[in-house]
């Protein structure tokens, strides 16, 4: 008799236990929810208004409408263009600057190691307005360069951190065989490190891709030419000129611009498992 | 694994040093680290120590030949200036609302509330929250400015229960961008949390519930000790975030009506580049930095085994 007591108790407590927790996660989950729906049905919805509504009737004229070079294509393109770049440089120095960190011991990759994890964390709004001064004395400002230049270096520090806790996991012992075959530092990190960690330089690729990607502050104060501004600024348009605001097409144009990262984080989360963007940063 | 490899290593490798030409070997070695310092000290140290530089200047947009060092004016006319202060109040009321009692407290408890829930609740809820922090900053802005103007769906949902309805992002835009900083950060403090909780041993869970612990006692008592660390981390990163967020609070109320909703990122583009005093407006990103870095070094302390 005890015996069937105590195992149904414990068992029935816990499926009352785990429909609370359902009910309690969906709750939030709907509050969540509801200014996803509003873009998504709004996108759909030629009379678009500021409310969650069903469309009256669904229409892809919002995204015809939007799909132009003037308010799409030219804009997502110089977000291309400064975030690959961005990217690609990011990428590029925090594998380098990874690889001795990782495999020498030094007395210097401590406080260098402290002074990235430092950086990490300093607020990089705060710096906007002296990095468009300076950029203003030394002609870097309105260029594409100089802000992909900011771009890579603000990502940096926590690519490297990243970087180097992924290059930690490779064991040492394979390249070790890549030395005694006459390989150099360089060769062996390009041939045989980086693609066993492949999946860690995708995660800080993507990272850095999407951080960029969602920027508004730094592009906003680095480039003044309209047809240089990428979708995070050139977004801003949809309230200023145009004098009424078409809800659908900026609903439209919102998820042609979210996409992108979204798929991305979907693609390596997937294969990583979630919460990949914290790996190292966070372990506490 | 890897640092007690190292540590093995060691004196093997300290004897080569010596034996080698020690001094091109560890050139070579700290060669690839170039770029990456070059373009950190040009970009973001070189920016930094210029903020420190033209915080002490009158520095002007427009209409001035030469700035001129000018002490610690900048600072004084902000701690005398009401604008300021204000924008210090609502930086703080931003920050204790949106990150350490929103964000935090509802990353933990859909973090624990995850550990119970069945699978598909589960995907369901993190893919929906996970979402709206993937998403840029511009878009969460506008989707939560839809939702809190006066026609949009809060009070929509509002007047249809009955509720009184208001103008949110003019009678308490700070609550209202506060409740959108929330949504979009929150995902972050509920991965750091799944990932701390699902480090708790089973067993000592189910000894308390066995001891007769109940959820609240085992979560005060048990769990919410064993991820203390991650608690302070995650409350340290999110502060800092949370300081800098512009873009957010930028696109839903421009930091108006009136101030009502300027923390100080938006105080300082303000006076910057509306007022065109960019030695003031450097004096409050200086201000802004030096309140990060005492951050940072805290976090630092927290990780500091980790190193």
């Amino acid at each position: 008799m005890p015996r069937t007591l105590s195992s149904r108790t414990p068992s029935s407590r816990r499926t009352t236990h785990r429909l609370a927790a359902d009910a309690g996660l969906l709750a939030v989950a709907a509050a969540f929810v509801l200014p996803l729906a509003w873009v998504i049905l709004s996108s759909l919805d030629t009379n678009a208004n500021l409310q969650v509504k069903l469309p009256d009737g669904v229409t892809l004229d919002n995204f015809d409408a939007v799909l132009t070079p003037d308010i799409t294509f030219t804009p997502l393109l110089n977000s291309l263009l400064l975030c690959g770049g961005g990217t690609a440089l990011t990428v590029a120095c925090a594998a380098l600057a990874a690889y001795p960190l990782s495999r020498f011991r030094s007395r210097l990759n401590r406080p260098f190691l402290l002074t990235v994890l430092f950086a990490t964390s300093l607020p990089i709004t705060a710096i906007m307005v002296p990095v468009y001064a300076l950029f203003v004395r030394v002609n870097l400002i309105d260029t594409m360069q100089g802000t992909i230049f900011f771009f890579a270096a603000s990502q940096l520090p926590f690519a490297i951190w990243l970087m180097k806790n992924f290059m930690d996991g490779v064991p040492k012992e394979l390249e070790e065989a890549a030395w005694t075959d006459g390989a150099s530092s360089l060769q062996s990190l390009l041939r045989v490190v980086l693609p066993l960690m492949g999946p860690g330089v995708a995660v800080v690729t993507v990272f850095s891709f999407v951080m960029m990607w969602g920027n508004f502050f730094v592009p906003f104060m680095l480039l003044l030419t309209p047809d240089q501004m990428p979708a995070a600024v050139s977004i801003n348009e949809f309230f200023g000129n145009r004098g009424t605001v078409v809800y659908g097409q900026l609903a439209a144009f919102s998820i042609i611009y979210s996409t992108p990262v979204i798929l991305l984080y979907v693609l390596v989360s997937r294969r990583l498992g979630g919460g990949f963007a914290l790996g190292g940063a966070v372990k506490g | 694994m890897t640092r007690a490899r190292s540590l093995n290593h060691a004196p093997t490798r300290s004897l080569n040093r010596s034996l080698n030409h020690a001094p091109t070997r560890s050139l070579s070695r700290a060669l690839p680290v170039t770029p990456a310092v070059v373009l950190l000290l040009l970009f973001l140290a070189g920016p930094i120590a210029y903020c420190a530089y033209i915080a002490f200047t009158d520095l002007q947009l427009t209409g001035q030949a030469e700035d001129s060092f000018v002490g610690f004016d900048n600072f004084r006319t902000a701690f005398g200036d009401e604008a300021f202060l204000n924008a210090v109040w609502l930086t703080l009321v931003f920050t204790v609302v949106s990150a350490l009692l929103g964000q935090n407290t509802l990353g933990l408890a859909l973090a624990a509330l995850m550990q119970r829930a069945s699978k598909p609740v589960r995907t369901l809820v993190g893919g929906i929250v996970i979402t709206a922090w993937v998403l840029p900053e511009v878009v969460a802005g506008f989707l939560l400015y839809a939702f809190f103007r006066r026609e949009g769906t809060l009070n929509a949902i509002l007047g249809w229960l009955g509720l009184p309805t208001q103008n949110w992002l003019f009678t308490l835009p700070i609550l209202a961008v506060s409740f959108a900083n929330v949504w979009r950060g929150t995902a972050f403090s509920m991965l750091v949390y799944s990932a701390a909780l699902n480090e708790i041993p089973k067993e000592i869970t189910e000894a308390a519930e066995v001891d007769g612990a109940g959820g609240w006692r085992r979560m005060w008592h048990i769990t919410l000790p064993m991820i203390r660390r991650s608690i302070g981390t995650n409350l340290m990163l999110i502060t800092l975030q949370t300081l800098s967020v512009f873009g957010l609070i930028w696109v839903m109320t421009r930091g108006g009506p009136g101030g009502k909703s300027q923390t100080l990122p938006l105080f300082m583009y303000e006076e910057a580049f509306q007022k065109s005093m960019i030695g003031y407006g450097t004096a409050v990103a200086l201000l802004l930095l030096v309140v990060g870095s005492l951050f940072s070094v805290v976090y630092l302390r927290l990780l500091r085994t980790e190193v």
